[in-house]
């Protein structure tokens, strides 16, 4: 097989043929009933939570969901999140861990959405909001980036336990095409930009910021899904058992980045 | 690299670190702004007098350094891991020589300031943002100063007072500036339920990685006038979603309009208000 690019993993990753959130939902799991609403303003379309039975384990399910077909990718907002989206999450979270519940969730968002409303409502708000409140919610997180990891608007639903990276998803600061067009005045330099910003799965496992990379061979078929299964099932029972969860969640971003570099 | 930053010189005087005593003198040859808001020219040395504000209530912005001269308590800032600074973990192109530049033209090894300080007599945790280093982007030194000042901010139970100025995340740095978003957090989500006091002032301009997170996470929010505050940049959203913009869009007005920020405090009343709001929080000094 010809090794990919990472920008040929971007545009992999973006493959509107790919599964979305709501194929994982239906698929991994039985039962899925849908929650809907933030409480506060609106219900988003590109977020879809809810519960359902993983493996009959009672779990609690958000996706972000793109769509496949132009139509669903318009009513979806095309997978970018509004505060909304990322207020229902939390809510659900929320209430995940007073019914004790794990948090299993879907990530696939070229970003939070950008537009007025959206800053109206206070997106940065409702990123920082979850990012502070996943850090110590009382239950299991897992994430799994499935196709596009686009920057905060990914990371508001991935401050996790575990999370994962299929083979050809992307998880990244800011998309290739901006960053080649902040730095170089030159979109076109997309490729380039991608290689830099080691925004593969690859490099995320080699820079500790994913535990785990799902292969792809079989992606879309039975034995794919039943995988994901089965992983998420034998995680959340080590995660379950697990007293100094919140400490290691903590823990596993916190040693990220820069250590003893001082010159004292 | 370094020939390349002979021509790099700070936009004008006030930004190199002037003092808030500074003398106020004028002759012919000293240079003069002109305000972008009232349009009028004013001449440095009685803009600097005013904390750097046109009369017309304009705000410039202020380098960390003369930021922390004027809210501490003279001579009580202690600055906190000073010569941490990033190296290029990711190899990426171009970024050591930006650092370098950065570095000179700022006169800062990283893009934020953290210490202890006195602010009218309270004693707090303070970190201040710098825009002249690289846009006070949020890189992995960033992320690890102000974790540690929240850190070090929780062992001794004080108060934290932050000043935010960034672009966001620092895209040189990649996915490891990314999850600095997310490791600060948690150091805010820790202090924050050890029942302790975190304030955030937004000053111009605070939006992208560092709005949705700890920029907005403070139990107050106050924000300079006129501060441009938000998540996406706003020509972005122009350009994506071809609509004209309200006026005053993500401008601190705007955000309080919305009910996103507390209060807009203007420079020469920050000092008194931060010191207040930190004495009324001060559980152990209130009998």
């Amino acid at each position: 097989m010809i090794q990919l690019t990472p920008y040929d993993r971007v545009k992999t990753a973006r493959d509107n043929k790919r599964p979305t959130g709501l194929d994982y939902i239906n698929r991994v799991f039985t039962d899925f009933f849908e929650l809907h609403g933030d409480r506060r303003y609106a219900d988003d379309s590109a977020v879809v939570g809810g519960v359902a039975y993983l493996n009959g384990k009672p779990v609690t399910v958000i996706a972000i969901e793109k769509g496949h077909t132009t139509k669903e990718r318009m009513a979806r907002a095309f997978g970018a999140p509004n505060p909304e989206g990322y207020r229902k999450a939390l809510r659900l979270m929320k209430q995940a861990e007073k019914f004790r519940r794990p948090v299993i969730c879907f990530i696939d968002t070229s970003g939070a959405y950008c537009g007025i409303g959206a800053e109206e409502r206070g997106q940065g708000q409702a990123i920082a909001e979850n990012l502070m409140e996943m850090m110590t919610l009382k239950t299991p997180i897992i994430s799994i980036l499935v196709g596009e990891g686009g920057s905060g608007g990914a990371l508001a639903l991935a401050v996790a336990d575990r999370v994962w990276m299929l083979e050809n998803a992307v998880y990244s600061v800011i998309s290739p095409e901006g960053c080649a067009s902040i730095l170089w005045k030159d979109a076109g330099k997309a490729a380039e930009a991608a290689a830099n910003l080691k925004l593969t799965a690859r490099d995320a496992l080699t820079l500790s910021v994913i535990e785990r990379m799902i292969k792809e061979t079989d992606i879309g078929h039975p034995s794919f899904y039943a995988q994901i299964r089965q992983l998420l099932t034998e995680e959340l029972e080590a995660l379950e058992a697990n007293d100094l969860l919140l400490q290691q969640r903590y823990e596993r971003f916190r040693r990220i980045g820069v250590q003893e570099k001082e010159t004292v | 690299m370094a020939f390349l930053n002979f021509n790099l010189k700070p936009k004008n005087e006030l930004e190199q670190g002037g003092r808030a005593a500074a003398p106020v003198h004028q002759d012919e040859s000293e240079p003069e702004v002109t305000c972008p808001n009232c349009h009028k020219s004013i001449p440095v040395s009685k803009l600097w007098a005013n904390l750097n504000v046109c009369p017309c209530g304009r705000h410039f912005r202020v380098n960390a350094r003369q930021r922390i001269g004027m809210i501490a308590d003279r001579g009580s800032f202690q600055e906190m891991d000073a010569d941490l600074q990033a190296d290029d973990p990711l190899g990426f192109a171009g970024y050591q020589a930006k650092l370098e530049t950065a570095r000179i033209s700022s006169n800062e090894s990283e893009a934020v300031v953290c210490g202890t300080a006195s602010i009218r007599g309270n004693r707090c945790c303070l970190f201040v943002m710098e825009a002249a280093f690289m846009m006070g982007s949020m890189g992995t030194a960033v992320g690890e100063k102000i974790t540690r000042l929240f850190e070090y901010a929780l062992e001794h139970r004080l108060s934290v007072v932050g000043f935010t100025v960034s672009g966001g995340a620092r895209m040189q740095e990649g996915l490891l500036s990314l999850m600095q978003m997310a490791k600060v957090s948690g150091a805010v989500k820790r202090h924050s339920d050890a029942g302790l006091f975190y304030l955030t002032v937004l000053t111009d301009p605070t939006t992208g990685g560092v709005t949705a997170s700890f920029a907005m996470e403070g139990d107050i929010i106050l924000a300079e006038p006129g501060a441009t505050v938000g998540f996406a940049g706003a020509r972005v959203i122009e350009q994506t979603t071809r609509k004209a913009l309200p006026k005053g869009f993500q401008k601190a007005e705007f955000l309080l309009e919305h009910g996103f920020v507390d209060a807009i405090v203007p420079r020469k009343a920050q000092a008194d208000a931060i010191g207040n709001l930190l004495k009324l929080h001060d559980r152990e000094a209130a009998v």
